[in-house]
């Protein structure tokens, strides 16, 4: 039994069937890649995980809990996290407060009436937070306005931002898209490195299969809405369904 | 101050300082000079200038933190307004009741409009509390005030005390006016200070007679101006905890991104609501206080034109700083007083020393801008803001000090400056 | 029954006018996508055309008659317009007569001109800031036009009385088997509805038809695709803009004879304007018309006594709620399309 279990999961968009009987299922603590061709429903399962989208059929248990019909900030309280194929940020607030917020949200729920306290007094959740930022290496960036960093160190606030929140499941939405060969590694790294400290499930989405073989346990190949394989990666790699699904798409 | 940082509580201290001296800073000019006619230290404009920075601070903490642009908040002030005069009527002439009232109404009625708008955001939003302002402007007006009904506006002559109201707790003794157990609001201590010696009257008291010459300034100290300021100072505090809390960080992040809020584990809506609502109650408490220095309360307050006010103070000052709603406040209302007074004579007074042609083509180019034109002023004042300055005069402050700074140490600071810049201004 | 029709003929006008500025508001939204609180200066703007018009049209002289003597036994000055020197006394009086419809002739270019001088002066550089700055400089700009007319035209309103031709009234209920004078419309609000039913048709056409049109409807699908096509359509988008303008300008003009023009009527039928195209759905050209109408109507049916007698006050109220009703059911408005200022 996975901490995610998704079973005959459909949607479709009026003629459309994105999403056709998808089964998946994510063991705690490993690392599992979704991987498939462009349009080949990746982005609408993640949506159906985290509350954005409501599937027609099907259910999405986390931890032996439903998150269907909850709003995406419960479904972040029951401990699902996600970052965003463009970095998702505070980015009027500075670098801290962007860290500080997941903190608060840890520590009172999705709404508190704070309104007679300080942040500058918070000092357990900001020991927390600069904690986190050391980690990510940007304690010394922790005064800068988020959006004036740069687009790697988005990327990074965004990761501090979910890590710091402990949650134990981790999505992520392409995190290199877009990225040089050399921010790519990095990622890598840095994804690798919070899985060994922090012990944590990820679920990553991915285009790029130099990230998939490098970090997952498992992976899932999805094409036109259905999963076709689900296995370890050595497997994947010269199966000839994957090959015919990303015929054309020469890295495999 | 528990729990401020130091330039917060030098910044209260400032206000602070500004307020409680405002009747003698107001008035720089000696009383029988021919400046005297900028000198706005008289009791009703300076009640004016904090009983709106009280309204400004408030729609501040909405406007200036979540972003969510409301077009309605008059609505709070009419209905702070209504409630504190049918305290007048029903218990008596002391404010204490009057303004509790209009404090607690003003919230609930934003409890209710604000749960309804806060569904929607950006434009929509606008329009929803500008309909419900309307909407309660027309109840106000014709509906609520018609005699055959219920009348609790009496429409539009206004609300106003009458001698046949119960007034159950008003006490034999009490004064027949707006008061604070017995301090009547109206009541004013002139205090003149030179000059030569007049015929003086109750608390009036003069100093330094004939220290120099013929001038004296005259400075009033009025009961009510003190009760009004004496509570802006505390909301004004408050003002400073919100932004200083972690409630008021949720709520700059409503308006940073709200799709990351979410995401975050937090839901925006009961703080965009609690934001909503607590801007409401300081719009009640300002119209309460405005009844309680003068008893009347009529529809106009309520109308769009009042929110649009508001807007304008807020934005000129600087939306989202501690400091920029009470600016414009007194901005807006010192120069409407100011403006308003200047006609022709006094243009031709001021540009006497030149030729009398370009004397009067100075007059002529003026003449639009100034007296009943005011309003002109205002337009081009506000949208020359928006376009150059969307942080207000707050801006404009830190752009001249900067430049200022940065001359003084062109060398060294260079760099500071720039770190200073890149680091987030609140 | 008859009171039913007449309520009905009544709502159409103000309706008329609600639609035909939602129409222009909406065209601004729709390509340029900016909120245009001036849209209402804009309108007063069109109804000040036909006051410069009619007095352009009277300027006068003064001669003197020989054959008329004053109380004091003098020969008696008199003034007389231009235009009938011109034109000789009869054509005069009637060019006089028809200030108002002539007017439109200078509202058209007055207008283009104000709305491509706004556009390419001012708006332009606020297609990238948010929504909310877009509301506060044109709310500014709003005021500004407002104090300028107030200044050169004054405070109180202008009487601007339509052609004698169309100051009676026509007994509508005769014609439909009622009695004379129970259902009598007067014959300018007629044509304002005509009028207006035209403006809106030509508009529709124009984007219907032309290639310019197209363009445009293209450009509110999706303004990026069609600047990637190469076509220059921030040109266009300013023709756009001066078109918007022409038709609340238009609507200013032919509204002079029903309420005698003044400072602040852009204001007043702002607000209502926004609401109309918020209800109608925020981009939808067919529903700023439909809910412009509807709402128009719906007002004129509010203020029946009756009504009134059972809901005191609705007429006042009628439209916000309407409006605060369908905000909440339907989001979009009326006709709105998905994602439309959805933030």
């Amino acid at each position: 039994m996975g901490i995610l279990e998704v079973k005959g999961v459909n949607k479709r968009f009026g003629g459309l069937q994105a999403l056709g009987d998808v089964n998946l299922s994510v063991q705690e603590n490993s690392v599992h890649a979704i991987i498939g061709p462009n349009g080949a429903g990746k982005s609408t399962l993640l949506n159906c995980l985290v509350g954005k989208l409501i599937p027609d059929s099907g259910s999405v248990m986390f931890d032996g809990q439903s998150v269907l019909g909850r709003k995406p900030h419960e479904i972040n309280q029951m401990g699902i996290s996600r970052v965003f194929q463009t970095p998702e940020i505070f980015a009027d607030l500075s670098v801290l407060e962007n860290v500080l917020i997941p903190c608060f949200a840890r520590r009172d729920g999705a709404f508190r009436m704070h309104a007679y306290e300080t942040v500058a007094n918070e000092r357990e959740l900001r020991d927390m937070a600069l904690h986190m930022l050391e980690d990510v290496n940007m304690h010394d960036k922790r005064r800068m306005l988020a959006g004036s960093l740069s687009r790697g160190d988005k990327r990074r606030l965004e990761m501090a931002m979910c890590l710091v929140q402990s949650p134990r499941l981790l999505l992520l939405d392409e995190p290199t898209a877009g990225m040089a060969r050399a921010d790519t590694n990095n990622t890598i790294d840095l994804l690798k490195e919070i899985h060994a400290k922090h012990d944590i499930t990820m679920c990553i989405i991915e285009h790029d299969m130099n990230v998939v073989f490098s970090l997952a346990q498992r992976i899932t190949v999805l094409a036109q809405g259905t999963p076709l394989v689900e296995d370890v990666p050595d497997r994947i790699k010269g199966h000839p369904k994957v090959r015919e699904a990303y015929l054309g798409e020469a890295q495999v | 101050m528990r729990g401020l940082e130091r330039r917060d509580v030098m910044l209260l201290v400032i206000v602070a300082v500004m307020t409680l001296f405002a009747p003698i800073i107001l008035n720089p000019f000696p009383a029988n000079s021919a400046m005297a006619q900028f000198n706005a230290g008289y009791p009703d404009l300076m009640q004016r200038f904090v009983i709106f920075g009280i309204f400004a601070i408030g729609f501040n903490i909405l406007f200036g933190l979540t972003g969510y642009l409301s077009f309605g908040h008059a609505a709070f002030l009419g209905v702070g307004s209504y409630s504190a005069v049918w305290m007048f009527k029903l218990l008596g002439f002391n404010i204490i009741p009057a303004i509790l009232l209009s404090v607690v109404v003003a919230g609930l009625f934003s409890v209710v409009i604000g749960y309804i708008s806060l569904r929607r955001s950006g434009i929509y939003f606008s329009i929803l509390t500008l309909a419900f302002a309307q909407m309660s402007f027309a109840l106000a007006y014709s509906v609520l005030g018609n005699p055959a009904l219920i009348n609790l506006t009496n429409g539009e002559t206004g609300l106003q005390v009458y001698p046949s109201d119960p007034q159950v707790l008003h006490g034999a003794s009490a004064p027949n006016v707006t008061n604070l157990f017995g301090l009547e609001m109206r009541q004013t201590c002139e205090v003149k200070l030179g000059g030569t010696a007049s015929g003086l009257s109750g608390c009036d008291t003069h100093m330094l007679p004939g220290a120099f010459g013929e001038t004296f300034w005259a400075f009033d100290f009025n009961a009510g101006y003190y009760v009004c300021a004496v509570l802006m100072l505390i909301v004004f505090y408050l003002s400073i905890r919100i932004f200083r809390s972690p409630f008021g960080m949720m709520l700059r992040a409503v308006k940073s991104n709200q799709q990351r809020l979410n995401y975050t584990g937090l839901n925006p809506r009961p703080y965009t609501l609690a934001a909503f609502v607590i801007s409401g109650m300081y719009a009640g408490l300002a119209g309460g206080l405005m009844a309680s220095m003068d008893p009347l309360a009529g529809a106009e307050r309520m109308q769009w034109t009042a929110s649009g006010e508001v807007v304008l103070m807020t934005i000129l000052g600087g939306a989202g700083t501690l400091i920029g709603p009470v600016l414009g406040a007194g901005f807006i209302k010192y120069f409407e007083n100011i403006f308003s007074k200047i006609n022709d004579g006094v243009l031709h007074s001021w540009f006497a020393f030149m030729p009398e042609g370009l004397e009067n083509l100075f007059v002529t180019l003026l003449h639009p801008f100034v007296g009943k034109g005011w309003h002109l002023t205002l337009g081009i004042l506000f949208m020359l803001v928006v376009i150059f300055l969307p942080g207000g005069l707050v801006e404009g402050g830190q752009r001249i000090g900067r430049f200022a700074f940065r001359r003084r140490n062109r060398k060294g600071g260079e760099a500071e400056a720039e770190a200073a810049r890149k680091q987030p201004a609140e | 029954m008859d009171a039913v029709i007449l309520q009905f003929l009544n709502g159409l006008d103000k309706g008329s006018a609600y639609a035909l500025i939602a129409l222009g508001l909406t065209l601004i939204f729709g390509t340029l996508g900016v909120v245009n609180f001036a849209h209402g200066a804009l309108f007063m703007i069109g109804a000040f055309c036909a006051v410069t018009m009619s007095r352009l049209l009277s300027l006068s002289h003064q001669v003197v008659d020989e054959t008329r003597t004053d109380f004091l036994g003098n020969p008696m000055k008199v003034d007389v317009p231009y235009v009938n020197d011109w034109f000789g006394e009869a054509t005069g009086a009637l060019i006089i007569d028809w200030a108002v419809p002539i007017s439109i002739l200078l509202a058209i270019p007055v207008m283009l001109l104000v709305g491509i001088v706004m556009e390419r002066g001012l708006i332009k550089h606020f297609y990238k800031r948010p929504h909310a700055d877009q509301i506060l400089v044109t709310f500014g700009l709003a005021i500004v036009l407002q104090e300028i007319i107030k200044q050169v035209y004054g405070a109180n309103p202008i009487p601007t009385p339509a052609p004698e031709a169309f100051r009676g009234s026509l007994d509508f209920g005769v014609m439909l088997g009622f009695d004379p004078y129970t259902i009598t419309y007067p014959y300018w609000r007629l044509v304002y509805f005509a009028f207006s039913v035209i403006i809106i048709g030509a508009v529709f056409a124009f984007l219907q038809f032309t290639t310019f049109g197209m363009v445009v409807r293209a450009g509110m699908a999706d303004r990026e695709t069609v600047g990637l096509l190469g076509i220059d359509i921030d040109r266009r988008f300013t023709l756009m803009f001066g078109l918007a303008a022409i038709v609340a300008g238009l609507a200013g003009v032919m509204y002079t004879p029903i309420n005698s023009p003044n400072y602040h009527m852009g204001m007043d039928f702002l607000v209502l304007s926004f609401v109309v195209v918020v209800v109608g759905g925020m981009g939808s050209l067919p529903g700023a018309v439909a809910a412009g109408f509807l709402l128009g109507i719906l007002q004129s049916f509010a203020s029946m006594n009756w009504i009134k007698d059972i809901i005191p006050g609705i007429d006042q109220i009628i439209i916000y709620l309407v409006a605060i009703l369908i905000l909440l059911t339907r989001p979009r408005g009326l006709l709105g399309r998905k994602g439309v200022m959805e933030e």
